[in-house]
C-alpha cells in the first residue's frame, strides 16, 4: 500500500497525454497479446477451451475483488449477475438477431460482430442495472446479513430465470405461439424476451465467441480495476474497508461508495457471463443451473487465496485454480476436497490471502530489497 | 377448506424442521455472531448417519424403538461432528475478524460435502432411506394427514420444549445466555467460555441431526451429499432464523413455521415454482423493514 501512496503524486505531475498513454498502453498491448494468442491457439482445441475458462475466471475474480477486496463488503452472490449478463446478452444476439438477421445463426460479418459488441455491453449494463437493486437495499446491511442476501438474490435470479418459458424458435417468433383453439397467437417483440428457455436455457447460443474477445475484456477488467484503486473513488472504497465508522466521520458517503464498487462489479460479471454464453461449444452454457452458488463460491475462493484487495493475486488464484481443476481432473471427486481444505487452511495459517492487499510485483521487489541488502 | 387445512398440516410440518434447523443457526449467531454455513451440512449427515445406521442394521420394517435409537445415535454423531467442527476449524479463529470465520465455515461445508460424496462415504447416488415410520395416511374430518407430519410435528415439539427448559432452567443454559450477552464479562465472572461454546455447537448439531432423519423419513430417499438441495435447506432454515430474530430461541421456531405455512401457502396457491424464491424474498423484506427480526431485539452500534 505504501508504495501505491508514494507513486501517486508523482503520478499527477506527468501531463494529461502522457498520463492517457501510461492508462492505455497496457490495454493496447494486451489487446495484441489476445490477438496473438487467438491467432495462435488452434480453434476448438483444448487448450482454447482452457484459455477460455482462465479469461472468464479472472474476470470474475478480479471483478468480484472490487467489491469484496476493495470495500471489503461480502458478497457471494455474483454467479448471479454472471446470469442476468448472459441472459440479456444472449437475448440481444439472438432475437435481435433475428430481428436484423432474420435467423437465429452467428453472422461472422460486421454486422454480427457490432451486434456481439452490444450485447456484451448490454449484458454488462443489465447485470449492473441488476446490481443497483440489490446493492441498495442489502448494502445497508453488514457482514454475515450482506453475504446471506445476496446469495439468495443469486438463488433468486437463477429460480425466476428456470421459470421463464421456452426460448422462441424461428418459426414461432415469425408466426407466433399455437393457442389452445389451435390459431396461431402472434408475439409482439416485445414479449419475445420474455422466453428464456426455462430450465434448459437457450437451444442454440450463438457462437460469438473468441479468445480475442474475452481476453480484451480481462485485459480492460484489469486495467479498470487497477486504475480504480489508485483514484480517489478507490481510495474511498479502501476507506470503507479499512474503517467504515473513520471513513463516514471524514465525509466518505459509505454507502453510495458501496453501492458503486457493487455496481461496477456486477457489470463485469455481467460482462464475464456474456462471454460465456456465447462460447463456441457451449452448446448448454445458459442453462440457468450454471450460475448456483457453486459457481458464486468459487468466485469467492479465487479473490480470499489471492489476497482481498490484491489484483494480481486475485488474478493469479483464478488461472491457478482453473488450471488446478484441469489438472487434478485424474484424483476426480479429491479434487474438490483439497479446494475446501486448502480454503480452511489459508483462513487459518494465513488470513490475510496469499499475497494480502498488496500487489505481487510489490511484493517482489521488497523481497529483491531484501535480498540485495 | 380442506386443502387450505392440508396446506397448513404440511407447513406445520416443514416449518417444525425449518425451526429444528434454525435453532442450530441461532444459538450459534447469538454465542459467536457468525454464520455457520456448515450447518447444513451435519443437518445432511444426520440424514446420512441415521440412512447408514439403518441399513447397517436392517432396520426395513418401520418400528418405534428401532426409530428412537437411531435417532438418538445420530444426534450423538452429529453431535460429536460439531464439536469437533468447533475445536479445529472455528476456534483458532476465535478472535479473527468475522469474515475469516465466515470464509472457513463455507470451507467446512464445502469439505464435509464433498468428502461425503466420496465413495467410499456416502456416494453420489440418490439413496432410498428405511421407512423408519409406517407410510400411513388417515382421515381426519376429509384432511389427509400423514402419519410423518403428526410424528415430525410431535419430535420437533418434544425437542423445543426439551432446549427451552434447557436454556432456560439449567445451569448451563444460564451460562450460555451469559456468553452469549458479553463472553468477555462471562469469562471473568467464571463461565467456562470455551466449554459453553463447544455445548452449543453440540446442541444445534443434535437438533440438526433430528431434522436430517425426520426429512429422510418425510421424502423417503436423500440425495447425494452436496447436492444443493442440502444447502437450500439449511440456507431457509438460516432465513427462518433471521426473520424470528436471531439469536432469539423463540424466534427460531416462530420464523421456522411462518416460512413454513407460508412456502405451502405459495407453492399450493401461487405456484410451486416460487416456493424456492420466497424464503429469500421475505428475507429481504425483513432485513429492510425490521432488521432485528420479529422477536430481535434491537442492537446498538457502538464504536
Amino acid at each position: 500500500m505504501t508504495t501505491a501512496r508514494a507513486a501517486a503524486p508523482t503520478a499527477s505531475k506527468v501531463g494529461a497525454p502522457q498520463a492517457l498513454a501510461r492508462s492505455l498502453l497496457p490495454v493496447a498491448i494486451a489487446v495484441a497479446a489476445a490477438l496473438l494468442v487467438d491467432l495462435l491457439a488452434p480453434a476448438d482445441s483444448y487448450a482454447e477451451k482452457l484459455l477460455f475458462d482462465i479469461g472468464i475466471n479472472v474476470i470474475l475474480a478480479v471483478s468480484l475483488n472490487i467489491v469484496n477486496g476493495f470495500t471489503g463488503q461480502f458478497s457471494i452472490g455474483h454467479a448471479g449477475f454472471m446470469a442476468v449478463g448472459a441472459y440479456v446478452s444472449i437475448v440481444v444476439t439472438y432475437y435481435g438477431g433475428y430481428a436484423l438477421f432474420g435467423d437465429v445463426i452467428p453472422h461472422e460479418s460486421w454486422a454480427g460482430y457490432a451486434l456481439y459488441f452490444g450485447s456484451i455491453v448490454a449484458g454488462g449494463i443489465g447485470a449492473a442495472l441488476a446490481g443497483y437493486v440489490v446493492g441498495l437495499p442489502s448494502l445497508r446491511l453488514r457482514g454475515d446479513y450482506l453475504a446471506i442476501v445476496t446469495l439468495g438474490f443469486g438463488e433468486i435470479i437463477r429460480v425466476v430465470l428456470q421459470a421463464t418459458p421456452d426460448a422462441l424458435g424461428v418459426r414461432e417468433m415469425r408466426d407466433g405461439i399455437p393457442a389452445p383453439d389451435g390459431t396461431l397467437h402472434k408475439l409482439s417483440r416485445l414479449e419475445w424476451p420474455l422466453h428464456l428457455g426455462g430450465a434448459l436455457g437457450f437451444p442454440h447460443p450463438g457462437a460469438y465467441n473468441s479468445l480475442a474477445w474475452t481476453w480484451v475484456a480481462v485485459a480492460i477488467t484489469i486495467m479498470v480495476a487497477y486504475r480504480l484503486r489508485e483514484s480517489t473513488h478507490g481510495r474511498a472504497f479502501l476507506s470503507v474497508r479499512e474503517n467504515e465508522i473513520a471513513a463516514e466521520a471524514v465525509g466518505v458517503n459509505t454507502t453510495r461508495y458501496k453501492v458503486n464498487a457493487f455496481v461496477l462489479a456486477a457489470f463485469f460479471a455481467g460482462v464475464a457471463g456474456s462471454l460465456f454464453a456465447h462460447q463456441i461449444g457451449a452448446g448448454t452454457a445458459s442453462r440457468p443451473e450454471e450460475f448456483n452458488f457453486m459457481k458464486s463460491f468459487e468466485a469467492v475462493i479465487m479473490v480470499v487465496l489471492g489476497g482481498m484487495g490484491s489484483i494480481s493475486g486475485a488474478a493469479m488464484a483464478a488461472v491457478v485454480l482453473t488450471l488446478m481443476t484441469e489438472l487434478l481432473r485424474s484424483v476426480g471427486d479429491y479434487r474438490l476436497v483439497a479446494y475446501a481444505l486448502t480454503l480452511i487452511l489459508v483462513m487459518i495459517l494465513r488470513p490475510q490471502g496469499l499475497f494480502g492487499s498488496e500487489e505481487v510485483w510489490q511484493i517482489a521487489r521488497r523481497w529483491w530489497a531484501k535480498r540485495a541488502k | 377448506m380442506t386443502t387450505f387445512l392440508e396446506y397448513l398440516i404440511k407447513g406445520v410440518s416443514v416449518g417444525s424442521l425449518y425451526a429444528l434447523i434454525a435453532l442450530g443457526y441461532t444459538m450459534v449467531y447469538g454465542i459467536l455472531q457468525f454464520i455457520n454455513f456448515a450447518h447444513s451440512d451435519v443437518f445432511m449427515l444426520g440424514a446420512f448417519f441415521s440412512w447408514r445406521l439403518a441399513t447397517a442394521f436392517h432396520l426395513t420394517e418401520p418400528t418405534p424403538l428401532g426409530a428412537t435409537a437411531i435417532l438418538l445415535a445420530a444426534m450423538s454423531l452429529c453431535a460429536l461432528t460439531g464439536f469437533i467442527l468447533e475445536r479445529f476449524a472455528y476456534r483458532p479463529l476465535r478472535r479473527a475478524p468475522r469474515l475469516n470465520v465466515l470464509i472457513t465455515a463455507i470451507g467446512v461445508s464445502l469439505f464435509i460435502e464433498n468428502v461425503g460424496q466420496l465413495p467410499w462415504a456416502f456416494g453420489k447416488n440418490v439413496q432410498q432411506f428405511p421407512p423408519l415410520v409406517a407410510d400411513h395416511t388417515f382421515t381426519l374430518g376429509g384432511v389427509n394427514v400423514r402419519l410423518v407430519e403428526v410424528i415430525t410435528v410431535g419430535a420437533a415439539v418434544v425437542l423445543m420444549v426439551g432446549l427451552n427448559l434447557l436454556v432456560y432452567r439449567s445451569k448451563i443454559g444460564r451460562a450460555m445466555r451469559a456468553v452469549s450477552i458479553d463472553h468477555n464479562v462471562a469469562g471473568l465472572m467464571g463461565v467456562p467460555v470455551d466449554r459453553i461454546i463447544s455445548f452449543t455447537f453440540v446442541v444445534g448439531s443434535a437438533l440438526a441431526a433430528a431434522a436430517g432423519l425426520l426429512v429422510g423419513i418425510t421424502y423417503g430417499q436423500i440425495k447425494q451429499p452436496a447436492d444443493s438441495s442440502w444447502i437450500l435447506y439449511g440456507l431457509k432454515a438460516f432465513v427462518a432464523a433471521v426473520i424470528g430474530g436471531i439469536g432469539n430461541v423463540e424466534g427460531a421456531m416462530l420464523g421456522g413455521l411462518l416460512l413454513g405455512l407460508s412456502e405451502q401457502f405459495v407453492a399450493g396457491y401461487v405456484s410451486t415454482v416460487f416456493r424456492d424464491a420466497i424464503a429469500f424474498g421475505m428475507l429481504i423484506v425483513i432485513l429492510l423493514v425490521r432488521p432485528n427480526g420479529l422477536l430481535g431485539r434491537r442492537v446498538v452500534e457502538k464504536v
